[in-house]
Parts: C-alpha cells; sequence; structure tokens
C-alpha cells in the first residue's frame, strides 16, 4: 500500500514528448500553455501589487505627517508636489490610483488570472484551457490595460481625481475634475480589461464543464474548482455592465454625451448603480477564490476531511447568487430610496448566512485535526480570523441606521482592508507558497515564509484595527490632511502610529519578495508532492510539463480523503491513485447528433 | 470511443471527459459569450430606459428625428440575412459544400454554403452602410451625440415645435440612441469580419463537412443574436 500512494495514473506523465521543441518566445513569451500564462499573470500582477503599495505609502505619508516633505518627493513633478509636500490634487489620485490599481490589476488578476488558469486544468485534469489561444489573448489585453492606467501617471495633469469608484458629475465632468486625458485613459483601460475578464472567464467556465477528466463528478471537484468556477460566471456577467458603465462615462468626457450630468438631464445616480451593480459582485470575484484555495490548504493542513464539503459549495453558490441583490448597499446615503435601502439591508444581512457556514466548517475542519503550521496554513489561518472581523464590521455597516454614521469614514477603509488584504491577500500568501513548487519546481524558504507572515499579521492588524478607531472618531475616508478639524485633532497620535506601522507592514513585504525570488534560483528542489496532498496536479512532475498528462488521467475519488482507513501507513489518499478496489470511471457517452 | 474514433470527429471533445454540457466546447464558449454581451446591452438598454423615464421631458416623437422608413428596411435586411444564415448552417448540414448547383427539373438552382454564407456577409454589410449613410444624414441634420447642435436644421425645427422634437431631452435623445445603435452596429460589423475571414480560411477551401461545422454554427449563434438585440433596439429606439 506504501509504494501505490505514489503511483501515477495510468500512462504516467513523462513530460509531453510528443510536443516539438519550441522557441523561447513561444514557450514563455507567446505561451498558449495554462501554466505559463499564469505565471506570466503572477509577476505582472506582482508589480502591480508593488506600484499600488507605493502609492498606499504616501497616502499614510500624508495622512500621518500632514504638511511633511515627503522623503524622496523631489523626484516628483511640481503638479504632484509642492517642495516636497503632497498637493491635493495629488493625494486624491492617490487614493484613486491606489484603490484602481489594488483591485483591477493586482488582487483580481492575482486571483483569477494566476490561479483559474494556473490550478483549474490541472486540478480536474484537463490537458489544457478550452481555448488556449483566447487565454492568451486575455493575458496580453490584461497587461495592455495595466500599461494604459500606469500611462495615465504621464499625461498631463495626471490620472483621475474622483476615487476608484469614479462617481459621477465629478468623473463626467472635465470642468470639475480638472482631469481630461487621465479620465479617459480609465475609461479605455478598464474596458480592455473586461474584455481580457470575459475571455478569461468564458475558458474557465468552458473548462470545467466540458473538460473533467473521467471520474472528476461535480462533487468531486476541489472547492478551489468550484470557488474559481463561480467566480467566472460572476465576472461573465459583471465586467460587461462595468464596461457599459466606463463607456459610457468615456462618451460624457470626450463626445458630450449626457449620460452622467444632471445638469443636462442626465442622472449621477445611474453611475452609482451601473458601478455597484459590477461593484459588489467583483467584490465576491476578489474574495471567493480566496475561500475556495484556502479551504484546499486547511484540508491539506488539518489532514483531515473538509468538513461540510457540499454545505461549502452551496455557500458559495449562495454568496454568489446574493452577491447580485446587494449593490445598493453601499449608496444608503446617496439620497436612493430609504424603503429600496431596507431591502437592500435585508439581503446584504442574508450573506452572514452562507459566509458563516464557511467560517465555521473551516474551524470545524481543523478542530482536533492533527494540524501541520506549514507556511500555507499559516496564511490560510490567517485568512480565515481576518476575514470574519472584515465580515463582522460588514455586518454593521449593512445595517442602514448604523451605516449614516460610519459611510464615507475610515472604518470603510478598515472593513475593506480586512477582507481584501487580511482576506484575499493572506490567501494569497498562502497560494503562492502552497503551489510555488508546482510553478517552479522549487520549495520557497519556510522559516523566512513564518516570519513574514508572522511580522505582516501584527503589523497588518496594527495599521488596520485603528482605522476602526479613527472612522468612529469622524475621520473622513479620502480626507487630504485631518488635521484640519479641530475634533479630529485628538485622533492624530494614532494617524501617526498607522503610518508607522504601515511602513513596517511594507517593508516585510520585502521579506516575501525575497523570498519568492531567491528561491526561484536557490529554493529547496521540490520532491513529486511536498504537501502530501491529494490533488490531480501532484500526480504531475514539478513543474509540469506543455500539456499536462500524457494520457488523460482517471480520478478515483474526491479531493479530501486525509487519514482515510483504506490509505493505510500515508495519512492521505490521492484523487488519481488507484485501489485495487476501484474502478475505472467511464467516461462520458458522446453527446448526441453533436 | 478510443482516441483514433474521436480524433476523427472535431465536434466531439478530443479527450474522454466527464458529461459536460452536452456541446462541442466552441458552441458553450459561445454561449457564454453571448450571456455576457446580453449584460453589455442589459448595461445600456437599462440606462437608456432609466433615463428616459427620469427625464424632465418628453422624448421626441417617433419618426420626429429618425428616419424610420429606411431603418424598417434595414431591420428587414438583416432579418434576411439571419434566414441566409440558417440556410447556410442548413446547407453544410447536408454536406452541400458548393455555391450554386441546378436542379432537374426546377427553376431555380439550389444554394450551399458558399452561396448562403455569402448572401448573409452582404445583407450583414449592407446594413452597416445604411446604418453608416443614416448617421451622416443625422449629423448633417444637426443631430449628434451631446444634442441638437447649434444652429442647424434640427435645433431650428426644434425652436418651432420643441414637444414634437424633445429639445429638452435632446442630449439625452442623442447620447442613449448614438451609443446604443453605435455599439450595435460595431457588433455587426465584427459579425461580417468574422465571417468574411471564415470564408476565405474555411469555407472556399471547403473545411466544412457535415462532420464538423463549428465555425459556421457558433458565428451563426453571434448573429441570431446580434440580430434579436436589433429587433430590441428597432422597437424602443424607432418606434415607441
Amino acid at each position: 500500500m506504501t509504494s501505490v500512494a505514489h503511483a501515477r495514473p495510468e500512462g504516467g506523465a513523462h513530460g509531453a514528448a510528443h510536443h516539438a521543441p519550441m522557441s523561447f518566445w513561444r514557450k514563455y513569451i507567446f505561451s498558449t500553455d495554462h501554466k505559463i500564462i499564469g505565471i506570466q499573470f503572477l509577476f505582472v500582477s506582482l508589480f502591480f501589487l508593488l506600484v499600488g503599495g507605493l502609492l498606499a505609502m504616501q497616502i499614510r505619508w500624508q495622512l500621518g505627517f500632514p504638511g511633511k516633505p515627503l522623503p524622496g518627493g523631489g523626484i516628483l513633478p511640481e503638479s504632484m508636489v509642492s517642495g516636497g509636500v503632497i498637493l491635493p490634487e495629488y493625494y486624491v489620485q492617490l487614493v484613486s490610483m491606489h484603490g484602481t490599481f489594488m483591485v483591477f490589476f493586482a488582487i483580481m488578476p492575482l486571483l483569477v488570472g494566476v490561479y483559474a488558469n494556473f490550478l483549474i486544468p490541472l486540478k480536474i485534469g484537463a490537458h489544457d484551457m478550452a481555448f488556449p489561444r483566447i487565454n492568451m489573448a486575455s493575458f496580453w489585453l490584461a497587461l495592455l490595460a495595466g500599461l494604459i492606467m500606469t500611462a495615465s501617471f504621464f499625461v498631463p495633469n495626471g490620472p483621475i481625481r474622483s476615487g476608484w469608484t469614479n462617481y459621477a458629475p465629478l468623473a463626467a465632468r472635465p470642468d470639475l475634475s480638472g482631469v481630461t486625458v487621465g479620465q479617459m485613459l480609465w475609461c479605455i483601460s478598464i474596458v480592455v480589461l473586461g474584455l481580457s475578464s470575459v475571455m478569461g472567464s468564458l475558458n474557465y467556465i468552458t473548462t470545467v464543464i466540458n473538460h473533467r477528466a473521467p471520474g472528476m463528478t461535480w462533487f468531486r471537484m476541489p472547492l478551489s474548482v468550484w470557488a474559481l468556477f463561480i467566480t467566472a460566471i460572476l465576472g461573465v456577467l459583471a465586467l460587461p455592465v462595468l464596461q457599459g458603465a466606463a463607456i459610457m462615462l468615456l462618451f460624457d468626457n470626450i463626445l458630450g454625451t449626457h449620460f452622467f450630468d444632471p445638469a443636462a438631464g442626465g442622472q449621477a445616480l445611474l453611475w452609482q448603480h451601473l458601478f455597484w451593480f459590477f461593484g459588489h459582485p467583483e467584490v465576491y470575484i476578489l474574495i471567493l477564490p480566496a475561500m475556495g484555495m484556502v479551504s484546499d490548504i486547511i484540508a491539506n493542513g488539518s489532514r483531515k476531511p473538509i468538513f461540510g464539503y457540499h454545505s461549502m459549495v452551496f455557500a458559495i453558490i449562495g454568496i454568489a447568487f446574493l452577491g447580485w441583490i446587494v449593490w445598493g448597499h453601499h449608496m444608503f446615503m446617496s439620497g436612493m430610496n430609504p424603503t429600496l435601502g431596507s431591502t437592500f439591508m435585508v439581503s446584504t444581512l442574508l450573506i452572514a448566512v452562507p459566509s458563516a457556514i464557511k467560517v465555521f466548517n473551516w474551524l470545524g475542519t481543523m478542530w482536533r485535526g492533527n494540524l501541520r503550521f506549514h507556511v500555507p496554513m499559516l496564511n490560510a489561518i490567517g485568512f480565515v480570523s481576518m476575514f470574519t472581523i472584515g465580515g463582522l464590521s460588514g455586518i454593521f455597516m449593512a445595517a442602514t441606521p448604523v451605516d449614516i454614521p460610519l459611510h464615507d469614514t475610515q472604518f470603510i477603509v478598515a472593513h475593506i482592508h480586512y477582507v481584501l488584504f487580511g482576506g484575499s491577500l493572506f490567501a494569497l500568501f498562502a497560494a503562492i507558497t502552497y503551489w510555488y513548487p508546482k510553478m517552479f519546481g522549487r520549495v520557497m524558504n519556510e522559516g523566512i515564509g513564518k516570519l513574514h507572515f508572522f511580522l505582516t499579521f501584527i503589523f497588518y492588524n496594527m495599521t488596520f484595527f485603528p482605522m476602526h478607531i479613527i472612522g468612529m472618531g469622524g475621520q473622513m475616508r479620502r480626507i487630504y490632511d485631518p488635521t484640519i478639524y479641530d475634533f479630529l485633532k485628538p485622533q492624530q497620535p494614532l494617524n501617526v502610529f498607522i503610518s508607522y506601522s504601515a511602513f513596517a507592514l511594507f517593508a516585510v513585504q520585502i521579506l516575501f519578495a525575497f523570498n519568492f525570488l531567491w528561491s526561484l534560483k536557490f529554493g529547496k528542489k521540490a520532491p513529486q508532492n511536498p504537501w502530501d496532498d491529494n490533488g490531480m496536479e501532484w500526480s504531475l512532475p514539478n513543474p509540469a510539463p506543455h500539456g499536462n498528462w500524457e494520457r488523460t488521467p482517471n480520478v478515483y475519488r474526491g479531493p479530501y480523503e486525509f487519514s482515510a482507513p483504506e490509505a493505510g501507513d500515508k495519512d492521505f489518499l490521492p484523487q488519481f491513485l488507484k485501489l485495487p478496489t476501484d474502478r475505472d470511471p467511464v467516461p462520458a457517452p458522446l453527446p448526441a447528433g453533436h | 470511443m478510443t482516441h483514433a474514433t474521436q480524433a476523427l470527429d472535431q465536434m466531439r471533445p478530443p479527450y474522454p471527459a466527464e458529461p459536460g454540457a452536452g456541446v462541442y466546447s466552441n458552441k458553450l464558449g459561445m454561449w457564454v459569450f453571448l450571456a455576457s454581451d446580453v449584460m453589455f446591452f442589459t448595461a445600456l438598454i437599462g440606462s437608456y430606459i432609466v433615463l428616459r423615464f427620469g427625464a424632465p421631458g418628453e422624448w421626441a416623437r417617433p419618426g420626429a428625428v429618425l428616419n424610420v422608413p429606411l431603418t424598417a428596411v434595414n431591420t428587414f435586411l438583416l432579418i434576411c440575412s439571419s434566414v441566409s444564415m440558417v440556410k447556410a448552417y442548413a446547407a453544410i448540414q447536408d454536406g452541400k459544400k458548393y455555391f450554386l448547383r441546378p436542379v432537374p427539373g426546377k427553376l431555380l438552382r439550389d444554394g450551399g454554403l458558399k452561396f448562403w454564407l455569402l448572401v448573409t456577409m452582404i445583407c450583414g454589410a449592407g446594413f452597416v452602410s445604411v446604418q453608416v449613410v443614416e448617421y451622416i444624414k443625422l449629423v448633417g441634420h444637426g443631430f449628434t451625440p451631446a444634442g441638437f447642435r447649434e444652429g442647424s436644421l434640427l435645433a431650428e425645427h426644434a425652436a418651432a415645435d420643441p414637444i414634437k422634437y424633445g429639445a429638452t431631452v435632446a442630449g439625452l435623445y442623442g447620447s442613449s440612441f448614438f451609443t446604443m445603435t453605435g455599439f450595435h452596429g460595431f457588433h455587426v460589423t465584427c459579425g461580417v469580419i468574422s465571417m468574411t475571414y471564415l470564408y476565405f480560411t474555411k469555407v472556399l477551401p471547403e473545411k466544412y463537412s457535415p462532420q464538423d461545422y463549428r465555425g459556421i454554427e457558433v458565428i451563426g449563434l453571434y448573429w441570431h443574436f446580434v440580430d434579436l438585440v436589433w429587433i430590441i433596439l428597432f422597437t424602443i429606439v424607432y418606434l415607441i
């Protein structure tokens, strides 16, 4: 029984010898291989994560030390800083572009671009995506969108000044915002990104539906694949709405249309409805894949089957469905009909139910498990705890009466960062470490990884938890200089504390960057199954060859058979492992008449 | 159900797989894409409805600004192209790869894939051309995305009869008209370009067969969708 634990599926995976050798350009740059595309997304979106982080540091400098010259600010042009001091116009641009980069070009491509591409075919036993060339186009369009967005820093008057949400009429009227080219570039970039996202998502959906290996039934799919699949459905339906809205905003700016300009009969509130009709499903695009991958990692780290697999699947579906009918909770204070606000309040509070199911299931999985605190597991536990705090503060704001004083304060900033940084980014640290061997054939350094986790966890909480307090104290979300108001002055020491913590948090990420880059070349060689996991991807060598399996593998069981008695002296039983009692799955009958 | 027999039939999955959607992946992918396109047009049409109902004044009367008879003819042209698309699809399903072939005892020749797809392309291109002419004329009369141009013919009409011409909301009218019909025209153009590409790379070299006509079926789905969107747009933009 011990030897079979390392057996490969029938036919084995000895590299894809039947593929002709490819040039460097075809193999690594214009690649149609889903794994290479995932890695391309990884490098590009980590770069944009760094850009977004640098913008955040400047925001924190201004809030902690308003009126003091920004260190190194001398290199910025006079239109951004005056005597080294950040100008108000530049400050709002920092806030707007930090949000834009982090949401659209860092977290979303990290979760969906990287892991949907990399994991879906590997985990369902497919040879590649359904449409490899569309997949490649999706990456290049995403990069193009990122470059267009970056270019807006270098045009006259700089990037957008209306926040990442681009509320009209400020964003629709260049004479009000003072931004012309930057606003156009934002809209164009978003339209291109939407196209990229739709192309990616239709690939993921088609692949999951039509390309599962024999035996990989719907309820044998790992939760990561379930989450990425549902996320792709959200992406396909949500992004086009944002594209439509961005096109209308673009036309308002360049063609003189009046969609969002109340002075000419348009409706400013229409923009908010369109934006948040996209924006709330987007929130779940940013968290569901993280939840899915964390589920895989927690089951592995606990050496137990995931607690309540089916309820986890239906919770994902439930969250995704409810995500479509809650967008109004972003607009309680917009002047929207208050009765409608109550409806949105109820539907929003309902989301707490599937979210709580997931949190309790993660705890149930860990309960009395044979815990292995490897770096992915630590980060996954970080995800669960931070997401819980972020989810609970979400319930505060979902209640309309509580939202009235809290809206547009730093409390909201704390909430979004607890779910997006404490949630998604911790999950990403876990996922990057976990699937790093599959990507690069080496393991990231365990010691640095643990140090990075603990320091990040501490400084992260020191940065974002006090924001709840200053938010309740009334500090506005995008205010340029909090010290101009007497009632905010007593809170200024806390702002200074947050800023120092944020700088430390940023500095700690150097550990991660070092570990990531250093391990590419000097990391320990990864064994075939470094985490003793059950997933289909571990039946392949590290890194996996082009085309994945030479012969389509068979799947014999669900993904979470840890500590199963049949596994003998191993505590895991991979999906691809054929026991003497297992029968080969029968492939699907071909569709009748096509 | 071995690999060898599957390689012969491109419309089936290349590898053994679990039961999926029951259709080949290209078709499923097109269905998913059309779902996303539905959402795109929903954003535009939904905004139009919200803007029109919430507008401070009455919309222009049907036919006051727009040339309804011309567009009705154009609509008919687009519907005809959908019919010819169906004929092209049926032709290749029956293995008719040819252009035209005489039928004994019948006056008309029998059209094959090459004929019916060409008809579809011509109808589609004709639709876009008529739309371009319509745009040029409208802008010439002073109807722009920003409303009625100062000093233009339509601006004078609107000053004389503000109710009929919807003078107070001309800006919204122009905004939504040009955006919705423009993006529909863009979709038709994309369809015609795709069909032209298929025509030269696949249809003329006779690469489609009754066993594999994926490109024709997939572009057909797209084409019927674009046609359907136009019927909605024609109704709510021109007739109401």
